[in-house]
């Protein structure tokens, strides 16, 4: 599988998370969060790139409670749920947000 | 607590870390490659009685006939037990640290 | 007829992580640091212990480029993270420590200033006497 944008290939594996993570772009988040039937609000963009930074520093993705409290502790009280995250990411915060953010399929998570 | 050291004490140095890292008290359990701490006369003898003397020490008889050790050969003051002495061990002295 | 409850909430344990290998020779290192981090996922209490060429395992400046592996020496943060976390947060019960022996790092000729993440030092004897307090055992 892969995903075009302007003729340029970005290949990914059999359920659509990047191959390489260094060809990420915020163009290509917006094609695969499409891809996942997500309209991208800067609410989704908090999370995508949170996990990203959180990536770039421990190489690997965060658990979900690890990911519900970094969120709560970032952005409030309010966002610090998993509720919010379901909300954003109906399908798996861990598993659809780290797809658009470019990230490999977290182990063992939702 | 009971420990279990699995491998051989001329290969690596599972055993001085075990010895030196558990209370004086906590039985050690010698398995696998770690029974051929429990012969006499090797140049280890003379550290596997020591720890003898401040714990309660035991060799996996199953692993020694595997290894044609006779217990003959065992050291004083180390007692042979099947896997269920183990299991005995284990039930009275809770948690295992293995040192692989 | 009477209702099942799982109530798992408040059930903490004592957990110890002990780390005796250097990382990327065998698997050991990696495998532990994964089991840490379920740890993490449950809040359990853990004390993460780094003996013997385990201690190479937070040695700073790691860069697996050249051997075509994957540096996980980064996601030793997420420990030193969760310690700090655990610490701040009030409503919290999780107690995390990292812990090295003086003996171990001494006999490498290595220091505290050596490690990527804050370590407690301890030595042997002090460490045994933790190693015996604990409910769950996890080597490596």
């Amino acid at each position: 599988m892969a995903y075009e944008i302007d003729g340029k290939s970005f290949e990914s594996d059999e359920e659509g998370y990047l191959i390489d993570l260094s060809a990420w772009n915020e163009q290509l988040a917006d094609l695969i969060a499409k891809d996942e039937e997500i309209d991208m609000t800067d609410e989704h963009w908090e999370v995508v790139n949170f996990l990203r930074e959180y990536y770039n520093e421990y190489q690997i993705a965060p658990a979900v409670r690890v990911l519900v409290k970094a969120i709560k502790k970032k952005f409030g009280k309010d966002k610090g749920s998993n509720k919010y995250l379901y909300e954003l990411f109906p399908y798996g915060p861990a598993k659809q947000a780290c797809k658009i953010a470019g990230l490999p399929k977290p182990t063992g998570c939702v | 607590m009971i420990h279990t050291v699995n491998k051989s004490p001329f290969e690596r140095n599972s055993l001085d870390s075990c010895i030196r890292l558990s209370e004086k008290g906590s039985p050690i359990l010698l398995l696998e490659d770690g029974v051929y701490a429990a012969t006499s006369g090797t140049n280890v003898s003379d550290k596997v009685s020591d720890a003898a003397k401040d714990h309660p020490m035991y060799v996996m008889g199953p692993d020694l006939e595997a290894r044609g050790i006779a217990s003959d050969k065992i050291m004083d003051g180390i007692t042979v037990v099947d896997y269920g002495g183990f299991v005995d061990l284990v039930v009275e002295h809770g948690a295992v640290n293995s040192w692989l | 007829m009477s209702e099942v409850e799982f109530d798992t909430a408040g059930v903490v344990k004592n957990f110890m992580y002990v780390n005796r290998k250097a990382p990327y020779g065998t698997i050991y290192a990696l495998e532990v640091l994964e089991a840490v981090l379920i740890s993490a996922a449950f809040e359990q209490n853990a004390a993460i212990v780094f003996v013997d060429d385990g201690v190479y395992q937070i040695k700073k400046d790691q860069d697996t480029t050249a051997i075509n592996m994957k540096n996980f020496s980064p996601t030793y943060g997420i420990i030193e993270m969760e310690k700090e976390d655990a610490e701040e947060d009030e409503d919290m019960d999780m107690v995390w420590r990292i812990i090295v022996e003086k003996e171990s790092m001494e006999a490498r000729g290595l220091t505290p200033d050596d490690f990527k993440v804050e370590v407690e030092v301890l030595s042997s004897d002090e460490l045994a006497k933790v190693m015996a307090e604990q409910e769950v055992v996890i080597s490596g």
